[in-house]
């Protein structure tokens, strides 16, 4: 357990040592304060449906960073250790494969979950200012912050295994954005077949990262996408540590 | 302490080590030797615990290396080729990183690397970023990560590739010192280098053993060590040409052949004063050591002829070296192995 907090101690400085961190958080930040932005000023062109946080969450821009995040946070994990060489000393210190696997994921997944709370002082400012909520009820808020944990644990558990496959972060980085995007395109799947039944909902209600954020986001849980992202968060972890460990096999 | 046997590994279709055994004990301080890519680095990466091999078991102080790894692994400190580390992080910052993953308790962190940081004499580098240090500094960082949680055993890839002559003897004077506490298995394909720092040599070749010992009885084994020249160089008082003094001097018993060296200048050697040097042969059927100095000196008296110089030249491990590597049938240059296929 000490040598994994180690581990994951190194991981998260080693982002904010670097400049990458910040340079996404700057940006992440400009496109969703604009997206924040554009999203408040639809309510001063008189009635709507949507609330401010549905409306924040199923706009192109938002999803637009939040797909290009993945492979950004996730194409130096491993392969900067297999290039560089820093792997050997790393792997001949007296640490487990699944120590290392794990501390890389979570120290990512912290880095994630930091890029993403700022967002939420959005909503608070909104709140100050208007004495209004700027959703209909809490459960919006739990349901959308929930969905964007989930999200992120699959996609960047995804990420992590795309990085453990090769040395070239750029190979990693495309490998993942080519995966994610995959996924996250079977939410067209019900423009496609033109009609929408009880099957190719329980389809995309799964897949599409879009239906499930257009439900979450106005307060209605579904457990489908939870063990989904769950399930597939332990695969692809679990392929992560075995691709580690056939580095040994493969050099 | 380290202990091999049946070492073997391969890429592909090229074997990198065949069929190694050997093994270290506390104390020693072990020289790697062998020219590039005959499978040092291999090795060393699989007693590190890096890389599995194919065949054949390791055992670091009694611990099995695949199945108690990472009590073996806790056991070594390693320093691999071109010294891999973080760019991004601090000297000191990264050896207590280093020293708290090796399992140095949280109160003696501060202590050990102060030592390490001490004996590698970069105390004074210590808030600069690694990124930004000299390649000698980096050396010195690795050597530091090596045994900042003071393990028995140091494995040490090419401790001294890529540094100046200035950095190569301070690492050197290090290795010496570091040799009473621990033992020491480091690799070379400098020979003198090995001469100088080890007690033991393995020279390697093409994934074999081909040679152990003592610098001293490798020298003796190579059977090449009398058969090295010895250097005379006198002035003949009655300036007899040196035709006479070849005969005399072939005339000894202990004397094999005498030639008249080359390599004088010539305006040393026209001149009726002149020093005239010889190169002697020993005769190697003598039942004496073979040394033919004390003869050589004894008839320079003699003949009343001034002598300035008489010196054995002892082989050096390279012609050592040389002379094991052509030995072993298929391990010479012109028999390399397939390791690439044929290409039109």
């Amino acid at each position: 357990m000490r040598i994994f907090w180690i581990l994951w101690k190194r991981e998260v400085a080693s982002a904010f040592q670097t400049p990458m961190a910040w340079v996404i958080l700057f940006f992440l930040l400009l496109v969703t304060g604009f997206n924040f932005y554009a999203g408040v000023s639809v309510l001063n062109h008189g009635p709507t449906e949507v609330t401010v946080v549905e409306s924040f969450f199923n706009t192109v821009f938002f999803w637009f960073s939040f797909l290009l995040l993945f492979p950004l946070l996730t194409m130096r994990l491993y392969s900067e250790e297999y290039r560089s060489g820093t792997i050997e000393p790393l792997m001949t210190a007296p640490v487990r494969d699944t120590q290392v696997v794990l501390a890389k994921f979570l120290g990512v997944l912290f880095l994630y979950a930091f890029l993403w709370m700022p967002t939420g002082l959005y909503f608070l400012i909104f709140w100050w200012q208007t004495h209004l909520t700027s959703a209909g009820a809490i459960g919006a808020f739990v349901g959308s912050y929930l969905l964007l944990l989930l999200m992120g644990m699959f996609y960047l558990s995804l990420g992590c295994f795309c990085s453990s496959l090769t040395r070239h972060q750029i190979t990693a980085a495309v490998m993942t954005f080519a995966v994610i995007a995959l996924f996250f395109l079977t939410g067209l799947l019900s423009f496609l077949a033109g009609h929408v039944d009880t099957m190719m909902q329980g389809i995309t209600i799964t897949f599409s990262p879009i239906d499930q954020m257009t439900q979450f986001s106005r307060g209605i849980f579904d457990t489908r996408p939870v063990v989904w992202y769950l399930v597939m968060t332990g695969l692809f972890l679990f392929l992560t540590l075995q691709s580690f460990q056939a580095r040994r096999w493969r050099s | 302490m380290i202990s091999v046997q049946g070492l073997t590994k391969s890429y592909g279709a090229t074997d990198a080590v065949r069929d190694l055994s050997f093994s270290v004990d506390r104390g020693e301080v072990v020289g790697f030797l062998g020219p590039n890519g005959a499978g040092k680095s291999t090795t060393m990466k699989i007693l590190s615990g890096y890389l599995p091999a194919d065949a054949g078991e390791v055992r670091i102080a009694g611990f099995d290396i695949l199945s108690q790894s990472l009590k073996a692994r806790s056991r070594i400190g390693y320093l691999p080729e071109n010294v891999p580390l973080y760019s991004e992080m601090r000297v000191g910052e990264y050896l207590r990183y280093r020293a708290a993953l090796k399992g140095v308790r949280s109160r003696r962190i501060t202590e050990k690397v102060e030592d390490a940081l001490e004996l590698c004499c970069i105390s004074h580098v210590r808030n600069q970023l690694i990124g930004t240090l000299s390649k000698g500094y980096r050396q010195r960082v690795g050597l530091a990560d090596a045994l900042v949680n003071e393990p028995d055993i140091l494995i040490l890839d090419e401790p001294t590739i890529g540094l100046d002559p200035g950095q190569i003897r301070e690492v050197r004077e290090l290795i010496k010192g570091l040799a009473k506490r621990h033992t020491i298995l480091l690799s070379s394909h400098i020979l003198s280098e090995v001469e100088m720092t080890c007690s033991r040599v393995l020279i390697i070749n093409k994934g074999q053993i081909v040679a152990t010992g003592t610098p001293a009885e490798l020298r003796e084994r190579s059977g090449i060590a009398l058969s090295g020249s010895v250097r005379m160089e006198i002035q003949t008082a009655d300036r007899a040409n040196s035709e006479a003094v070849l005969a005399i001097l072939q005339s000894l018993e202990e004397v094999a052949s005498a030639t008249l060296a080359e390599s004088l200048p010539s305006s040393i050697t026209t001149s009726t004063t002149s020093w005239t040097r010889y190169e002697i042969v020993p005769s190697l059927s003598l039942s004496s050591s073979g040394d033919p100095r004390p003869a050589l000196f004894e008839e320079a008296v003699r003949r009343g002829w001034k002598l300035r110089e008489l010196s054995a030249h002892e082989s050096s491990l390279e012609e050592i070296f040389t002379s094991f590597v052509d030995r072993i049938p298929g391990m010479t240059k012109e028999k390399t192995p397939t390791k690439e296929p044929a290409k039109l």
